[in-house]
Parts: C-alpha cells; sequence; structure tokens
C-alpha cells in the first residue's frame, strides 16, 4: 500500500449518487475487456450536473473530453457520497479514471464497503467539511500512517478519520488478498 | 442479553448466541442473488479468484434473475444474460430464470418472493441495493458489490458489521388514501437519505401488521434510501401464509426482545399522516400533495420493485377505471405474474389490463425497465425536461434517464391521480 497520496483535488457537493457517478445507461460495458474498461473512466462523474462539478466554482470537467483518465486523483465531497445503487461499477470507474482516495464526511455503506473490498480507492472520512475548505485544483498530499491530509496550495492540514476495523483489509489490498493472508481462503 | 429481530438473525448467522452492534462478525449466507448488470463481473472476479474452474459454494444458494436491461435492443446488454446462461449452464444452477424462456421472471426482489426464496430468519445478499426488500418477510436481506458477492459464491460467508437499529412504529388503521409508499416517504423526510446509514430499519405497530406483504414489501424497498443496511419486520400469520403457500423449507421466527437496545425510535400515527412525495432529485425531499398540487406533469410511470406489484396497480386501478388519462402512463409491472394477474384480477368487475387500456395507459413487458433509465431504447425512459410522477425508489438527477428530467417519487395512488389530471393531484379528489 502507499504510504503517501499526493494529487490534484476535484471537489463536489453532497449526497453524490451512483448514477452521477456512472450512469446506468454505462454499465452494460465489460469489466474486464481492457477495451471497454476504459469506457468506465471516460464516464466516470459524468451524471454530476455540470454546475456542480468541481467546486466551488463549478462546471470544471473531470474528465477532458476525449480521455479516459482525470487530472484529478483526490476526490473531496460531502456527507453521503456513494448513495444509491450497489454497482462497483461506480468506485471501479473512479479508479479507472486514477482516483486513489476520496476523503468524504461520510459515505452509503455499500460504496464504502465496496471501495474497501474491492481495492478500488481509499475511502477516507472526515469530521470537518473539506468540500467546503479546498478547491478543486488544490494541490494535496494524504499520509496513510499520519491520518492527514495537506493542503498543498493553501498549506493547511487537516485530520481524517482512522480506517478503524477495515484498515487490515485496505492494507492488504482488498478482500481477497485479506482473506489469503488470514488463511480464510486457500493461497493462490 | 436482550437482542433486536436483526442481531437474532445475524447471531444465528454467525453461529453465535448474541451479537452487538458494531462487531464484525463472519456470517453463514443462506440465498446470494445476482442479476444482469452485477452478475457478470461478479463471475468474472469468481473465476478470477478462485479459479477457472472452480464451483460455487452451493448451486442451490445462488439465485440468478436477469431484470434489468431485457427489453433492449443494445448489444451489451444481451451479453450479459449470455454471459449469465453459460455460468448458470457451467455450474448447474437451477434457480436460473432465462430471459426468453417461460422461466423468465422479472424484477429480482418481487420475483425472489413470489418463488418462496424469502424465508423468514434467514440471510440473504444481493448484488443489488434493494435486496433489503425481503426484510419484509422476518429476515435480514442486504446489497452488496460485486468483489463481496464473488467472495460469497466462493465460500459462502461474508462479513458484516452488525448494525444498531431504528424503530418506526406506525400506530392506527391505514386511512384508503394512505398507503406504504407515503409511510416510507414520510420516514425519508424526516430522517433524510443518509439518517439509518449502516443501521437497520426495523418496523412494527397496528398499520404495519395490517399490510399485506407487498405493502410491507414497499416498505423495506426503500430502507436503502435511508441509508439503511436492511429493513425489517417479524413474520406474523400473514406473513407465514405467504411464505407456506410458495415454499416447504423450514424456516424460524425471530422477534426483537421488549428491552432490546435501539439506536432511537419514531412513531406515528397513520390517521394524522397524509399522501406525500418526494420532489426532484432526492427521496428525502418530502412535501405533501396538497402543498405541490397543480405542478405539471408530463409523464406518469406505475412499475419497479417498489410500485409494480399487484397490490400497486389495484391501488392505480381504484383511481383509473372509467377515467383517461392525459400524459403518457406507462404500466409496467413488476414480473410475468403481476402481468397475467393484470389480466385475471378484476376491481369493480373489470380486468385491471382492461381499466388501464381504457385509460389510455401503455401497458409494458416486465422488467425494471426506466426505474433505472437503461438503455435509449427503454419504454418510459425520461427524456429532456420531462417531469415525471413515478411510483418508483430513487429521483437523483438522471435515474430515469435525462439529466435535466425532474422526477417526483409518489404513491400509485398519486401516481394514477396525476396522469388523469396531468398534474400532481391529491389522489382524496377521486376517492
Ligand atoms: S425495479 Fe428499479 S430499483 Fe428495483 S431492482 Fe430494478 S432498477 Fe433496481
Amino acid at each position: 500500500m502507499e504510504t503517501i497520496i499526493q494529487g490534484k483535488a476535484y471537489v463536489l457537493g453532497k449526497n453524490i449518487d451512483t448514477d452521477q457517478i456512472i450512469p446506468a445507461e454505462h454499465l452494460v460495458y465489460s469489466l474486464s475487456d481492457p477495451e471497454e474498461v476504459i469506457l468506465y473512466g471516460k464516464y466516470a462523474l459524468s451524471g454530476v450536473p455540470p454546475e456542480q462539478g468541481g467546486l466551488p466554482q463549478g462546471n470544471i470537467l473531470f474528465i477532458e473530453e476525449g480521455s479516459c483518465r482525470s487530472e484529478f486523483s483526490i476526490i473531496i465531497a460531502g456527507p453521503n457520497f456513494g448513495c444509491g445503487s450497489s454497482r462497483e461499477h461506480a468506485p471501479f470507474a473512479l479508479k479507472v479514471a486514477g482516483v486513489k482516495a476520496i476523503v468524504a464526511e461520510s459515505y452509503a455503506r455499500i460504496f464504502y464497503r465496496n471501495c474497501v473490498d474491492g481495492g478500488f480507492a481509499i475511502p477516507y472520512e472526515t469530521a470537518e467539511p473539506l468540500n467546503q475548505l479546498i478547491k478543486t485544483g488544490d494541490e494535496l498530499k494524504i499520509d496513510v500512517e499520519a491520518n492527514t491530509i495537506e493542503n498543498l496550495t493553501s498549506k493547511v492540514t487537516y485530520k481524517l478519520n482512522p480506517l478503524g476495523d477495515v484498515f487490515n483489509i485496505v492494507e492488504a489490498g482488498g478482500i481477497f488478498a485479506y482473506a489469503r493472508q488470514e488463511h480464510l481462503m486457500p493461497q493462490s | 442479553m436482550a437482542q433486536t429481530i436483526t442481531q437474532k438473525i445475524l447471531s444465528k448467522a454467525a453461529n453465535r448466541k448474541f451479537v452487538d452492534a458494531g462487531e464484525s462478525v463472519w456470517l453463514n449466507v443462506d440465498i446470494l442473488l445476482t442479476h444482469d448488470v452485477c452478475g457478470p463481473p461478479t463471475f468474472d472476479i469468481f473465476k478470477q479468484e478462485f479459479g477457472p474452474d472452480a464451483k460455487v459454494w452451493d448451486p442451490k444458494k445462488v439465485v440468478v434473475l436477469p431484470d434489468h436491461y431485457i427489453f433492449t435492443a443494445n448489444e451489451h446488454a444481451h451479453r450479459n444474460i449470455d454471459l449469465l446462461r453459460q455460468f448458470a449452464k457451467e455450474q448447474q444452477l437451477e434457480h436460473y430464470y432465462d430471459v426468453g424462456t417461460d422461466r423468465y421472471k422479472g424484477v429480482c426482489h418481487v420475483a425472489l418472493a413470489e418463488e418462496g426464496f424469502n424465508l423468514p430468519g434467514t440471510v440473504l445478499f444481493g448484488t443489488d441495493s434493494h435486496t433489503c426488500t425481503s426484510g419484509a418477510f422476518g429476515m435480514f436481506g442486504t446489497g452488496i458489490g460485486n468483489t463481496d458477492a464473488a467472495f460469497i459464491l466462493g465460500t459462502g460467508k461474508l462479513w458484516e458489521k452488525v448494525p444498531e437499529s431504528i424503530l418506526f412504529t406506525f400506530d392506527g388503521k391505514m386511512p384508503a388514501y394512505l398507503t406504504a409508499k407515503d409511510l416510507i416517504l414520510q420516514i425519508l423526510g424526516d430522517i433524510t437519505t443518509d439518517g439509518a446509514t449502516y443501521r437497520a430499519m426495523e418496523f412494527d405497530g397496528e398499520a404495519i401488521f395490517s399490510l399485506p406483504m407487498e405493502e410491507r414489501m414497499t416498505l423495506t424497498n426503500m430502507a436503502i434510501e435511508a441509508g439503511g443496511m436492511n429493513g425489517i419486520i417479524a413474520a406474523d400469520s400473514i406473513a407465514e401464509s405467504y411464505v407456506k403457500a410458495r415454499s416447504q423449507k423450514p424456516y424460524e421466527l425471530f422477534q426483537s426482545d421488549p428491552d432490546a437496545r435501539y439506536h432511537s425510535k419514531y412513531r406515528y400515527d397513520v390517521s394524522k399522516l397524509e399522501p406525500v412525495v418526494a420532489q426532484p432529485h432526492s427521496p428525502d425531499n418530502r412535501a405533501t400533495v396538497r402543498s405541490v398540487e397543480g405542478t405539471k406533469i408530463t409523464k406518469s410511470y406505475i412499475g419497479s420493485c417498489t410500485g409494480g406489484k399487484l397490490t400497486d396497480f389495484v391501488m392505480a386501478a381504484r383511481i383509473l377505471k372509467g377515467q383517461r388519462v392525459s400524459v403518457t402512463t406507462n404500466i409496467v409491472p413488476a414480473t410475468v405474474k403481476v402481468a397475467r394477474d393484470l389480466e385475471t384480477e378484476l376491481y369493480d368487475g373489470q380486468s385491471l389490463k382492461q381499466i388501464f387500456e381504457d385509460a389510455g395507459c401503455t401497458i409494458a413487458l416486465p422488467s425494471c425497465a426506466a426505474c433505472l433509465g437503461g438503455p435509449a431504447d427503454t419504454v418510459g425512459r425520461s427524456v429532456d425536461n420531462d417531469v415525471v410522477v413515478s411510483t418508483t425508489n430513487r429521483n437523483f438527477p438522471g435515474r430515469m434517464g435525462s439529466k435535466h428530467a425532474g422526477v417526483y417519487l409518489a404513491s400509485p395512488l398519486t401516481a394514477a391521480a396525476s396522469a388523469i389530471t396531468g398534474k400532481l393531484t391529491d389522489p382524496r379528489d377521486f376517492l
């Protein structure tokens, strides 16, 4: 597991549901065929209404026209991120787009589990409304061991809630890696 | 130690006497449900992790119900069905309900109930967030992602954090103009879309136990809209007779202890509640129908696992009998069984189907259809700035198709009354 995650912030509001993360019409692509997998990157966050994408300014594209990777690798959001459907395509799409960590005030349960068990992106929680303190494009640095996030642009450091129970699964890289490590399933 | 019904079921599944809220436990799974959207990627992960020749832990416990993208020309959607078919064959899954055959059922949560898979006291995981619907049968049901589902496929187990419970008690006798949908939208307005995150939502009270199973399922179905892990109603004689008519399997009845610990408790008197809607773009954006009456709509949609069951259509028929709709009105039965029942079930001497046809509604084939938008050729999909009144469960931006459309979630009574007038209308005007 990387212990330092550095990248640009993409800031979103509250209740970002899975239809906004990856609209349902795109769920038909394969999650294993490399040519189709990149389409998940292309359409990641494409359901967010334009004025609410890339706060505080809004109207900032997460994925440039014609691209499948985002220049932003850390999502900053309000409460209840990932609410809605159970589609694992949602954290998958964010990963394909290049997202490494999400920092939200809270998460919907299934999205949170999917992030952890699938090893897609680290879902951090904060007590502070970081989506009102950080701007899209700010350069951020997460220290995984210290549970902090530093805004290199504004030079302010914030605390992240420790991952708690799920740290071991995150550290192992997902539920399968964890289960093998703990001998809950045969080694491969 | 006193436990809630959810704790008791999870204790049993964890081979323990007692589990406490907040602890993570490994559970033995009774049924794993999947469908055409999440099945193929789940099977992929299963093969990647357990090997190309691996066998699922118990082929009798895997239920595969394609339902999401069925009646579409979309090639990728067809490929997904092919992948389900292939896996079901390879693994000899007897509970695969293939599209295009007379085994096809329709929307998974309703089909699970109809086919007798919902058994009190059991644990169900499904690759669909509305798996909580089955909690209406006094069992634990919750949604998971593909990775977790693949893990279950190989091991028959999964970890879960035991939830705290919130208790919602509804006292009194249900008035004729009120439905389970109004009750759950009432709750959502009170506790918001993350009010029950990682918690169980337990329902009881005289009004709840007077409801038929389909209406109870509407309540537990939308637990996820408040972020709930599961919704649950203890099984009573109504639940038992429903189950016994469909399954010979043994089951176990559980009830919360009187002194069980709850995160919080809410109490409602149903005689004081009125028909409500959730306004765009969130299921917790509640308003009484009276307060938004007159808002123009362009479509009415009666369907989905929430609002496409037989009881929903009986309610709609009560309003639509002898009337004409003034906007496009899509009737989408959840399952083939419901579609058949529309032809045989009579209201006031006429079949429901006849009533809907006479009223000018369009009756679609059973599937999820436009509940989640779906491919461009999906029946009832919203376009442009549509304003839809819908008996479905979600109205986030773009959920029913167009990002620019607005969706009002409502009961079948309200959706039917509004279809007639072309504006949001309180069903009491027609009852
Ligand atoms: S009807 Fe709608 S909510 Fe229900 S399973 Fe289908 S898509 Fe999901």
